[in-house]
C-alpha cells in the first residue's frame, strides 16, 4: 500500500506543481487589481484596499462602460446568431445527408487551414468600402460561420434518435420546427459547448476588431487595455484591474458551463 | 476521427435503408433534401463570402502594388513575392516564428499527453479541481495574459523580486529587453495558456479508451510507461494529430502575445510573422499588396504543415 502511493508520488507533485503554475498568475492578477502600482512591484501577495480607487482611476481615464458594453454586444451577438447558423447547418448535415453535402462539408473543412491573415486585408478593404468600419457588424459577421463549429455539431447530431424525427413528421411537425422544438432542447450539452468556444473567441478576439474598430468609441475591452501600455508610466494596480474585468466574464461562463462542455467537446472526436 | 478521414466518406447507419432509385422520385424526399440544403445555405454561404473569397482576393492582391486605393497590377507580376525574398525583417519574424513553433507544440502536447494521463488514473483524488485549475488559464484572453505575464516579468516585477531574494540572481534580469529571455518569456507564456486546453481533449479521448485493454496489459507485466507508449498512445493517436494540426496553425498565426507582451522587442527579434504582416499593413504607411504577399506565404506553410501532419499521422495506421 505505502509502496504503491510512493509510488505515484511523482505524478502527484508534478500536477500539483503545474495547477500551481497554472493558478499563480490568475492569483497573481486579481491581487494585484486591489494594491497600488508601487505594491505590485513590490511584490505585495495580499489583498489590499487599493480596489475602488483602481477602479476610479480607470473609469476616469478609459471609456471603461462604453468598452465593457461593446464586447458584451459583439460576444452574445457572436454567440447567438453563430450556434444558431452552425448548429442548423450541423444538422442539416447529418440528418438530411448526401454524397454532394459531404462533399461540400469536406469543401468547407478546408477554410480550417486558412490563416485569418490571408483574408484580413481583402476583409478589411470590403468593409471599409461598405462604410461599416467601427460597426459590431464588421466585427461579427467574419467569426460567425466556422468550421469547428459546424463539424461539432454535425458530429453530435450522430447521437440525435432518428426516431424522434420520424415520430414527429408522422405528426404533421415541420423540418423546422423539429430542429427548433425537439433537437435544439435535446443538444443542450452540445450548445453549452459551442457557446463557450464562440463566446470566448468573440469575447478575446484582438487583430480583427483593432483593425476594423477605428471609433476609439467602438473599442472593445481587448483593445482597451492593451493600450494602457501605452503610456510612459504603467500604473499597475489599474492595469491589472482592467486584465481582471476583461477576464471575468469569460472566466465566470467557464466555470458555469464546464462540466457541459466537456461532454460536449466529446463530440468533435466521434 | 482526424478531419480528413469524416470529411471523406462517413459510414452511415441508415443509408441502405432507402433504395436509391426511390430517393430521387419521390416528392417528398426530394423536398426534404431541398430543405437540407436550405439549412445548410446560410453557413456555407457565410464561409464562402468571409473565407475563401477574400483568400482569392488576396492572391490578385499580392500581384499589386501601390499605396492606399491607387492599386495597380505590379511589374513584373510576381514583384512583391520577388521583394519578399530579399526581405530580412520578413525572414528573421519567420524564423522567430518557427523557433517558437518547433520549441513550443512538442512540449505542450507533451506536457498535456502526461498531465491528462495523470488526470486519468481512477484513484487520484480531487481530479475537478486539479482539472478546473489547469484548464482555468483558456479562460483569459490573450491580451489579457500577455499583460500579466508582462507585468510580473517586468525589470522591477515578482519573478525578479523572487530570484534575487533566494539568490538565484546576482541583480533584476532584463527579461524582456533581451531576445533569448524575451523569447522564452513567450514561449513560457503559450505553455501556460494551451497547456489544459489540449489536456481536456487528451482526456476526453482517454475516456472512450477501454479501460479493459489497459488493465491487460498490466496484468501481462507492462510497465505503466511501456502501457501508455503501447496501448493507449497508439489509441489517442487521432486526438494528437487534431490538436498537433490545432497547435500548429495557432502558432503560425501568433500575434497577441508578440504584440502585447514583448511588443516585437528587442529590435524585433521576438516579432512573430503575423505581427510583421500587422506592421506592414497598418502601421506607418500601409503597403496592402506587400502584405497580401507575406499573408500568402502564411498560407502555404500552414497548408504544407497541415498536409505533412496528415501524412504522418496516417502513415503509422
Amino acid at each position: 500500500m505505502t509502496r504503491r502511493t510512493l509510488r505515484a508520488l511523482p505524478a502527484r507533485v508534478f500536477l500539483a506543481l503545474f495547477a500551481l503554475f497554472s493558478v499563480f498568475p490568475l492569483y497573481f492578477m486579481l491581487v494585484s487589481a486591489t494594491n497600488t502600482s508601487q505594491a505590485v512591484l513590490g511584490s505585495r501577495l495580499i489583498p489590499g484596499g487599493e480596489l475602488l480607487n483602481n477602479f476610479f482611476k480607470l473609469a476616469s481615464a478609459q471609456p471603461l462602460g462604453q468598452a465593457m458594453w461593446n464586447s458584451t454586444v459583439i460576444a452574445v451577438g457572436t454567440t447567438v446568431l453563430s450556434l444558431l447558423i452552425c448548429s442548423i447547418a450541423g444538422y442539416g448535415f447529418e440528418v438530411y445527408h448526401s454524397k454532394r453535402k459531404d462533399a461540400l462539408m469536406g469543401i468547407l473543412l478546408l477554410a480550417i487551414m486558412i490563416p485569418f491573415a490571408a483574408t484580413m486585408i481583402p476583409l478589411f478593404q470590403v468593409f471599409a468600402d461598405a462604410g461599416l468600419t467601427s460597426t459590431a457588424l464588421a466585427v461579427i459577421l467574419p467569426t460567425l460561420s466556422t468550421p469547428f463549429l459546424i463539424l461539432l455539431f454535425r458530429q453530435s447530431s450522430r447521437a440525435f434518435p432518428r426516431e424522434m424525427i420520424e415520430a414527429a413528421r408522422i405528426d404533421g411537425v415541420s423540418e423546422l420546427g423539429i430542429f427548433f422544438r425537439m433537437y435544439i432542447p435535446t443538444m443542450k450539452a452540445t450548445y453549452a459547448a459551442a457557446a463557450v468556444v464562440a463566446f470566448m473567441n468573440a469575447w478575446n478576439n484582438f487583430l480583427w476588431p483593432k483593425v476594423i474598430l477605428i471609433n476609439s468609441d467602438s473599442m472593445t475591452m481587448p483593445m482597451l487595455i492593451s493600450n494602457l501600455t501605452a503610456g510612459y508610466v504603467t500604473d499597475y494596480g489599474v492595469l491589472m484591474l482592467a486584465v481582471t474585468l476583461t477576464s471575468l466574464p469569460t472566466m465566470i461562463i467557464f466555470l458555469m458551463l464546464q462540466r457541459s462542455f466537456r461532454e460536449g467537446i466529446v463530440g468533435v472526436g466521434k | 476521427m482526424s478531419l480528413r478521414t469524416e470529411a471523406a466518406a462517413p459510414p452511415r447507419r441508415e443509408s441502405p435503408k432507402q433504395p436509391k432509385p426511390e430517393q430521387h422520385t419521390s416528392p417528398m424526399s426530394r423536398r426534404r433534401s431541398l430543405t437540407g440544403w436550405t439549412f445548410l445555405l446560410p453557413a456555407s454561404l457565410l464561409i464562402v463570402a468571409m473565407n475563401f473569397w477574400p483568400m482569392l482576393q488576396a492572391f490578385i492582391l499580392s500581384l499589386q502594388t501601390g499605396r492606399g486605393a491607387r492599386l495597380g497590377f505590379a511589374e513584373p507580376l510576381w514583384y512583391n513575392y520577388e521583394r519578399l525574398m530579399s526581405d530580412q525583417l520578413f525572414w528573421m519574424t519567420l524564423r522567430t516564428t518557427m523557433t517558437y513553433l518547433i520549441v513550443q507544440v512538442p512540449i505542450m502536447l507533451i506536457l498535456a499527453l502526461i498531465l491528462a494521463n495523470i488526470l486519468n488514473n481512477p484513484n487520484l483524488r480531487f481530479k475537478g479541481l486539479w482539472r478546473t485549475a489547469i484548464f482555468l488559464p483558456c479562460a483569459v484572453s490573450l491580451v489579457s495574459y500577455a499583460l500579466v505575464f508582462r507585468t510580473m516579468f517586468s525589470n522591477d516585477g515578482i519573478v525578479n523580486d523572487w530570484l534575487v531574494a533566494l539568490n538565484l540572481a546576482d541583480g533584476p534580469i532584463n527579461w524582456l529587453g533581451q531576445t533569448d529571455t524575451a523569447q522564452f518569456v513567450l514561449v513560457l507564456g503559450l505553455l501556460w495558456r494551451w497547456t489544459g486546453f489540449n489536456m481536456i481533449f487528451y482526456l476526453a479521448a482517454l475516456q472512450t479508451i477501454d479501460r479493459s485493454s489497459i488493465e491487460a496489459a498490466r496484468v501481462d507485466g507492462a510497465s505503466a510507461l511501456q502501457t501508455f507508449w503501447y496501448v493507449t498512445l497508439p489509441q489517442l493517436r487521432p486526438m494528437i494529430l487534431l490538436t498537433a494540426i490545432m497547435s500548429t496553425n495557432g502558432t503560425i498565426q501568433l500575434f497577441d502575445e508578440s504584440y502585447n507582451l514583448t511588443q516585437g522587442g528587442p529590435a524585433y527579434t521576438t516579432m512573430t510573422v503575423s505581427h510583421y504582416l500587422y506592421s506592414v499593413s497598418f502601421e506607418g504607411s500601409p503597403n496592402f499588396g506587400y502584405a497580401a504577399a507575406v499573408s500568402y506565404v502564411i498560407l502555404f506553410i500552414i497548408a504544407v504543415l497541415a498536409a505533412a501532419q496528415l501524412k504522418i499521422g496516417d502513415k503509422r495506421d
